[in-house]
């Protein structure tokens, strides 16, 4: 009846997993209570639950990112403090059946649902109103892709109280995670999570891009489009080439797992460097996906604090889709030790080291962007001057590794890890933060208090500093990754600088909770002068989305905007803004709709039943997802227009905002 | 806490002092080349690197809103000289990378055997390459020396200034053989033979690693490479096969006892197995390596191995290996 499942799969034994079982029980049985007691359910339904709003379905995406960041770097603590004591025959506080599942979770959840999560919420909340649209191409399969996403991340946490983690990475290597070596259920938890999350992605990045090549406001030109959006379109097109990719490794491991396949096994005809290029031909494309982003919103941000346009616009729209290109035929650089020839290994160098280019490229624009210009460090604007100089290194490092001769010895290495967060803490994780803290008064019409952004931009870039430095110095001393405890006496003061660092990130994560939570404490008591009353919160917005009000209304844009070329919005303030020419006119938009929670729940059940082979629940969780297709395709009330009257009465609020925040100057 | 202040201002004398820095401090000519090679990136790199911190803390720093003496020019975005620049000296830079990049891919080459010119510069240009199979088992290392007749587990020993010939496949799942101070590593993997080529210019005793994740064995599946000279190394084959060292196992490594050393013993979920011990094999059976590639390719699933093996593959001819992939294929 419960196919592999029994009451042993639980890990009752092991204090670590009964004490975070208890946490997240309390903190989830409380904000359940509350919900009841506040009588929010209703409203949380129909407001948010069912949403098709890419805003809110954005904010969605943030509080999931965040949880999962909060899980991951949980994950990194332990990492830290268990090589910082297994030292010299101290076996530490994790055995490796354990620490193992901790690496492999770390990094599967601060790709998957940490980092790919915050990217989708930025296309969520800001490619739409860059672009002047009301929605999304297709709103109801951004909110399935969020329920994808959503409940691939609960069957990951799933495996933390029923049954074991993967133990092997979190790329999943064969053979050791084949069946022979793995027979446990933690393989299938990383496959099917993995699989159900790059369906979110696959259709957030189909969606994304039929948006900017569709949506965008009358007059919009390519040469118009703001460089985040630029950056998303071509983030869109590598998922739409790569992620399929990942799709069929997943299936075909899948496939070798479940009905005795040989794809990736040692015999039969398998082949485990088959397995290495079809992941790496998606993993590498994949931090592209995460880093070109995060460039757009540097450039946004960059432009807005110095006051001036981006320098080299063009520039930076060419080198994006040169990144793009070359980013996708680089793959084989992740394992130049397999006994390639050497005129492979030196085509996958050369192509390597050449997306140096363009990526120099970009900082220099950044560089000249800030020169003669007048830059206010407010808070996104210390996140870029951090990771100017800290993706600096880590692209340093890089280049290192791209030469095979240097990579048949770091390889694998500390060096390797420091130098992969080098670059994604250093370049998508500040970027994202940055771009959190620069669109969070557009998204809430609140501002967060700059100074715990600070104080987090401090500890975060001092703490990366503290933690990976030694890491670089323990991977020239010859330390691999994953290992769960060592003798070697030369490693060991390092390693503790290390896990000092990490308690410094720690402190910086801790003020952006922090951040987060007095904004709503402001939000909540409608503090005055937190409040957003222009909708341009840093009174230098050059893109659309500034010319809006704060919160933005449901529908975006009251009047579809008429574009004037890049920077519209900065145009319009130096010249003047026109008269509106148009009449207020009612707006067609989608009506919210529970398939994507329902969705969901099947994804989520036939996920769970996939991983402990009860096979009846994936019939009825396939059979329910049918029909509830079935019945959406034959529903034909699925919209609705915005009457005159509310549109007319949001603009003439905004009008008075706008007069109160002109008087109050 | 207090202890690990005192670590601080010890960290750049750790460095120089006894701690060995495995990839700078190599002990042989590929180790030699992975490191220039390294040191030589760096320093390019670093040509960039360090103007462009700079100019980025420069930059921050005189336009800054406060500074409202600096130059403002608001609508200023585009120059053909500063784009010229910025593509230009990251393509040379790159260009000049590149061309080393060839030369050492090349000159490095894992497969390719030690060349004359290397065996020159450490002094003895006509020594013989000793040959070295090595097989990666859970989780542990097995050494066969075909031309010497004996085996070791965890250990390698090896004569200095010799050009090593490694044949690397794995028993199991697949990992990394890779002696740092030696230089290149090469990934172990069943069914399938892999080669590399190294050489050690000075004595010494160099820790040895699985530098691919196996499994719970995984942080003690090391060994320690120990490179003496040749009268040395051929005083301890000597010892080994007469069988009077103490780590001489007491039977040869053959066929009916190599699955004895294939598995590793079970050990309980919230332990780390134990080091496997170093074991020393006084002779062994020729075509075991061979064996060992070829019973994955013969179209049997996993089950049938262990009788099967003993049997039939591991008698099979030792050319038969020349059937299975010597390489992976790219």
């Amino acid at each position: 009846m419960l196919g592999k499942l029994t009451l042993s799969a639980i890990p009752y034994d092991v204090p670590i997993l009964v004490g975070t079982f208890i946490g997240v029980a309390v903190v989830g049985i409380a904000v359940l209570a509350a919900v009841t007691y506040f009588k929010k359910w209703g409203y949380l339904w129909r407001e948010w639950l069912t949403t098709v709003d890419h805003k809110k379905l954005a904010i969605m995406y943030v509080i999931l990112g965040l949880v999962m960041l909060v899980r991951g770097f949980a994950d990194a603590l332990m990492m830290r403090t268990q090589l910082a004591l297994a030292y010299a025959g101290n076996p530490g506080y994790l055995p490796p059946h354990h620490y193992d599942q901790v690496f492999s979770a770390h990094g599967t959840i601060m790709i998957f649902f940490m980092a790919m999560v915050m990217m989708q919420a930025l296309f969520n909340f800001v490619v739409p109103l860059q672009i002047g649209a009301r929605d999304v191409a297709f709103p109801l399969i951004n909110s399935i892709s969020f329920y994808m996403t959503l409940v691939s991340a609960i069957l990951i946490n799933v495996s933390l109280f029923i049954g074991e983690f993967s133990n092997v990475g979190w790329l999943g290597y064969p053979p050791i995670s084949e069946l022979q070596f793995n027979p446990g259920v933690g393989v299938d938890y990383y496959i099917w999570s993995v699989q159900i999350s790059g369906i979110g992605t696959l259709l957030t990045g189909m969606n994304f891009l039929t948006t900017i090549i569709k949506l965008r406001a009358p007059g919009m030109k390519w040469m118009h489009i703001p460089v985040f959006t630029w950056t998303a379109f071509f983030a869109c097109i590598m998922i739409l080439t790569t992620f399929p990719v990942l799709t069929v490794s997943m299936a075909l491991l899948a496939l070798d797992r479940y009905v005795g396949m040989h794809f990736f096994t040692n015999d039969g005809g398998g082949s485990v460097m088959l397995y290495l290029n079809l992941i790496w031909s998606w993993g590498h494309p994949e931090v592209y996906i995460l880093i070109l982003p995060a460039f757009g919103v540097f450039s946004e941000i960059a432009a807005t604090f110095s006051g001036k346009p981006l320098f080299g616009y063009a520039t930076m729209v060419i080198a994006t889709g040169i990144i793009t290109f070359l980013g996708s035929i680089v793959w084989v650089h992740h394992f130049f030790t397999m006994g390639a020839g050497a005129d492979v290994n030196t085509f996958f160098g050369i192509m390597t080291m050449f997306i140096a280019v363009p990526t120099g490229v970009k900082i220099f624009n950044w560089l000249f962007t800030m020169y003669k210009g007048r830059v206010r460090f407010e808070g996104p604007m210390h996140w870029i001057v951090g990771f100017m100089i800290t993706f600096s290194i880590g692209g340093m490092t890089g280049v290192m590794m791209a030469m095979p001769a240097a990579d048949w010895v770091i390889h694998n290495s500390l060096f390797l890890v420091a130098h992969f967060h080098n670059v994604i803490i250093g370049g998508v994780f500040f970027g994202y933060v940055a771009g959190l803290s620069y669109w969070f008064p557009k998204a809430f019409g609140y501002k967060m208090r700059d100074v715990w952004g600070k104080w987090a931009f401090r500890f975060w870039f001092v703490g990366f500093y503290l933690s990976f430095i030694p890491l670089y110095a323990v991977g020239l001393e010859g330390m691999t990754r994953r290992m769960n405890h060592y003798d070697n006496p030369d490693w060991h003061p390092w390693l503790l600088v290390a896990c000092v660092g990490v308690f410094v990130l720690a402190a910086g994560l801790a003020c952006q909770v922090i951040q987060f939570v007095l904004a709503a404490f402001d939000a909540v008591n409608k503090k005055p002068d937190a409040l957003d009353l222009t909708g341009d919160n840093w009174g230098s917005g050059r893109t659309l989305e500034w010319s809006i009000p704060s919160p933005v209304p449901h529908y975006n844009f009251a009047r579809l905007p008429v574009i004037r070329g890049l920077d519209t919005f900065h145009i319009e303030k130096e010249l003047g803004r026109p008269a509106p020419v148009s009449e207020l006119e009612p707006i067609h938009m989608p009506k919210y709709s529970a398939v994507g929670p329902v969705l969901g729940a099947c994804g989520l059940l036939i996920g769970f039943a996939l991983v402990w082979h009860i096979w009846w629940a994936v019939v009825v969780g396939l059979v329910v997802a049918f029909f509830t297709v079935v019945h959406r395709s034959a529903n034909l009330d699925v919209d609705f227009y915005v009457p005159v009257e509310e549109i007319r009465a949001d603009e003439e609020a905004f009008a008075r905002r706008l007069a109160a925040a002109k008087a109050a100057e | 806490m207090k202890r690990l202040w005192r670590f601080f201002p010890a960290l750049p004398a750790l460095m120089l002092s006894g701690c060995t820095v495995d990839l700078l401090q190599p002990a042989g000519p590929i180790g030699e080349g992975n490191r220039d090679m390294m040191v030589l990136e760096w320093a390019v790199m670093m040509c960039v690197v360090v103007p462009v911190i700079i100019a980025t803390l420069v930059f921050a720093w005189r336009y800054r809103a406060s500074n409202t003496k600096a130059e403002y020019l608001r609508n200023w975005s585009h120059s053909n000289k500063i784009e010229v620049f910025i593509w230009g000296v990251p393509i040379l830079i790159i260009l000049v990378l590149s061309v080393f990049n060839y030369k050492s891919t090349h000159d490095y080459d894992p497969y390719k055997p030690i060349s004359k010119e290397m065996q020159a510069k450490v002094g003895a240009p006509d020594a013989k390459p000793l040959h070295v199979e090595v097989i990666s088992l859970d989780w542990k290392w097995l050494f066969i020396y075909p031309d010497l007749g004996i085996a070791t587990i965890n250990e390698l020993d090896v004569p200095t200034k010799t050009p090593l010939d490694f044949r690397i496949t794995s028993d199991s799942v697949m990992t990394s053989f890779f002696i740092p101070q030696l230089g290149s590593q090469i990934y172990s993997m069943a069914g399938m033979e892999t080669q590399l080529h190294l050489l050690a210019s000075r004595p010494g005793n160099f820790q040895g690693e699985a530098a691919q994740y196996t499994g719970p064995g995984f942080s003690d599946m090391r060994f320690r490479a120990i490179a003496m000279p040749q009268e040395q190394f051929d005083a301890w084959v000597q010892n080994v096969r007469s069988g009077d060292n103490p780590l001489v196992a007491k039977e040869a490594l053959d066929a009916q006892t190599y699955p004895k050393y294939h598995t590793a013993p079970p050990a309980p979920h919230d332990e780390a197995p134990k080091p496997a011990p170093v074991v020393y094999f006084s002779s062994v059976q020729s075509g075991l390596f061979e064996g060992i590639v070829a019973k994955y390719n013969v179209g049997m699933s996993h089950e049938d191995h262990g009788k099967d093996m003993g049997e039939k593959s591991m008698n099979m001819p030792a050319e038969s290996h020349e059937a299975a992939p010597s390489n992976t294929g790219m």
